[in-house]
């Protein structure tokens, strides 16, 4: 089988979500002729045509404000946003609607819709098109928030996304479109949405992280493995919201030691989360204080000088050695 | 070249039934006698519930208000021109047009009485709850007819409602943009009612009218006199027709007034003269209708203190349904914010239960 890397995964899912559903409807803004531009929904147009690849005018919030009425009317739209950095236009209608239709009607309106949107920085790009902003929606009630990090999970969890009965906010790490291929099997093991995976299991130190910092965490755990006995348990997220409680709380309970690895800022971000969740139910079996490697909370800088403001290997690796000594 | 003109463009303004009751035989629309009497049934009922509404608020039995009186003829003709099976997406000034979409009263209480209870449709539905995030809901109506065009309900259409401060709003431009290019086949109404709160239209947008707004999005536009609900009746069916074959979307302003505050919580004396008032209380659309029903010979006046009687009753009783129940489940809130809920919810519910129970008991 061949080996593909991440945005073949994802478009061939959408491919073959696309044949198998009729209700399945993709739209956003360069999506249909020019098949997207990280090419993720390329030949979706030419194979199933204008009505159901929809080349929309640019307008986040009516594409996602559309998206809930074809959701409500029956539909299961997939719609993109171009860049992360260009969905805060939509938030009113996520907060305001998406996130409350099934509440507002006590259940009878429901709006089943995915939102594809790259994130994430690494890539050299432009002001605004760098961000790691998962809380955002995290935030939202009523809102999932799925972020894969291999071209095989991200085509389990975009079909899981899509079948969902709620509203997934679905964040693809831009900077892993394309930096390494695996086989993806034709019928992979079932990850739901929801739930985090364990990459590796241990006993000494739990590490946690998800999208694009997942590979960099990977190849710090590996440096400090070379120079100590360490047994790490690595859990990769893959569902920010909502957040797998159970699987951070147990790891944490029996290794006593946690370092969590985000892209995002670092003030309000997924890592104070989990440290309040860990503080909430495993506090006392702490050996040491929960570290975290982020962002810095600043605007993302402009990618002249990006690589020295993004969580590094070599800080992650500093982080695991410094929470292990502790 | 000189400058040459390359497109012209005009607004039209309809009105059939004027304040005098008099109606313009030419233009009068087909209605049925069934109709007519159904509109003026809702009209009268909006009308006394509105006034008993905000009766029950300033006596501190119900929240906060968006009163509709004298909107009437806006927003209860257009569904007239529509089916059950089409889409009604409203906004909050509305009432009539609820209860004529068959949503009962007693809900209508409780969602203004803050119990979310309130806002459940009734099973088969096709009337989306109230929408406060002005404009919000101009997309999905969008979203609704072509999904439901895309279902393959071919038929089916989206009628949304809206208010003059909404065409403001960016997704009130993006909805009908996005309606044109998609020709979905929606009916955008805008009661222009003159006030966004205390913002007189005319400081809410320099054009002449909204209706020319349509325009530019490259659909049909058209000011009717949102007082008249023959004219309101008349210019939505022809937009619902078109749409329904297949040729797209369509804006509709109703030119009407808000006789009263914008919510209960509002004091327009703050803002606007009570001459306005005064001047606009002469067009009222239920008195016109009135006038237009006997001059028919299909009413008189001891129908209509039937008619009166009868709404009344009907209101008193449920009223006192409402009041009956106004206590529900306090977890209520925690029931359908997803299908399944995570376990972190679920223990969140229990938690706080707990509490409520703990708060009980000690009184």
């Amino acid at each position: 089988m061949a080996k593909i890397n991440m945005v073949q995964s994802l478009n061939q899912s959408l491919h073959e979500v696309m044949e198998n559903d009729e209700s399945v409807l993709i739209m956003g803004e360069d999506i249909g002729i020019n098949g997207g531009v990280f090419r993720v929904t390329d030949g979706l147009y030419e194979k199933f045509g204008r009505k159901r690849v929809i080349d929309t005018p640019i307008a986040e919030s009516a594409i996602l404000g559309t998206a809930i009425g074809m959701a409500i009317a029956g539909l299961k739209p997939v719609v993109e946003m171009q860049f992360s950095g260009f969905s805060y236009l939509m938030m009113h209608q996520l907060e305001g609607n998406a996130g409350r239709m099934r509440t507002r009607s006590r259940g009878y309106f429901t709006v089943p819709l995915v939102v594809r949107m790259p994130y994430g920085g690494g890539v050299r790009a432009l002001e605004h098109h760098s961000e790691s902003k998962e809380v955002y929606f995290a935030h939202t009630p009523g809102v999932k928030v799925v972020i894969p990090s291999t071209p095989s999970n991200a085509a389990t969890l975009l079909k899981a996304a899509i079948n969902d009965p709620d509203p997934v906010i679905f964040m693809e790490p831009k900077r892993s479109y394309r930096s390494f291929k695996e086989t993806v099997p034709d019928h992979p093991d079932d990850i739901p949405i929801g739930k985090a995976m364990i990459l590796e299991s241990g006993t000494d130190i739990t590490i946690i992280s998800w999208g694009a910092m997942m590979r960099d965490t990977l190849s710090a755990i590996e440096a400090v493995k070379e120079k100590t006995n360490c047994q790490p348990e690595v859990i990769d997220l893959l569902t920010m919201s909502p957040l797998d409680y159970q699987t951070i709380i147990e790891s944490v309970k029996k290794t006593g030691r946690c370092v969590i690895v985000q892209e995002a800022q670092r003030s309000f971000g997924p890592a104070s989360e989990i440290i309040a969740l860990i503080n909430d139910f495993v506090l006392m079996y702490l050996e040491a204080p929960v570290n975290r490697v982020t962002m810095y909370d600043l605007p993302f800088p402009l990618f002249g000088r990006e690589h020295l403001y993004m969580p590094s290997i070599e800080k992650i690796t500093n982080a695991i050695f410094h929470t292990l000594k502790e | 070249m000189p400058i040459h003109t390359i497109e012209t463009f005009n607004v039209q303004f309809l009105s059939i039934l004027d304040e005098n009751g008099n109606v313009d035989p030419d233009i009068e629309p087909e209605i049925s006698r069934e109709d007519l009497l159904k509109l003026h049934r809702f009209m009268t009922l909006s009308r006394m519930a509105d006034t008993r509404m905000l009766n029950l608020q300033r006596q501190g039995r119900l929240g906060t208000l968006p009163v509709c009186t004298g909107q009437e003829a806006s927003f209860c003709a257009p569904v007239l021109a529509i089916q059950d099976t089409d889409w009604f997406v409203g906004s909050y000034r509305e009432l009539g047009a609820r209860l004529m979409r068959g949503e009962p009263l007693v809900n209508l209480l409780h969602g203004f009485n803050g119990f979310e209870e309130g806002e459940a449709p009734a099973k088969t539905s096709r009337t989306l709850p109230l929408s406060i995030i002005l404009a919000s809901q101009l997309p999905q109506a969008v979203g609704l007819a072509y999904g439901s065009q895309m279902r393959g309900e071919k038929d089916i259409v989206a009628l949304v409602l809206f208010g003059d401060g909404a065409t403001s709003e960016g997704d009130f431009h993006e909805a009908l943009n996005f309606a044109a290019v998609l020709n979905a086949p929606v009916i955008f109404l805008c009661q222009n009612n003159q006030y966004a709160i205390s913002t007189p239209r005319q400081i809410q947008t320099r054009s002449a009218t909204i209706a020319q707004k349509a325009i530019a999005y490259g659909m049909p536009g058209i000011q009717v006199d949102g007082n008249d609900p023959l004219a309101v009746y008349s210019a939505v069916n022809s937009a619902v027709m078109k749409a329904r074959n297949n040729e797209g979307p369509s804006l509709i302003e109703a030119f009407t007034f808000r006789m009263l505050m914008h919510t209960t919580a509002d004091d327009p004396s703050r803002y606007r003269d009570d001459k306005e008032v005064e001047k606009w209380k002469l067009k009222d659309p239920l008195i016109r209708f009135k006038i237009y029903l006997i001059n028919k010979k299909i009413w008189d006046e001891e129908k209509q203190a039937a008619l009166e009687d009868e709404l009344k009753d009907h209101i008193d009783k449920t009223v006192k349904q409402f009041e009956s129940k106004k206590k529900f489940k306090p977890d209520a809130p925690f029931d359908h914010v997803f299908e399944t809920p995570p376990p972190f919810l679920e223990e969140q519910r229990m938690d706080f239960l707990k509490h409520i129970k703990m708060e009980t008991e000690n009184g």
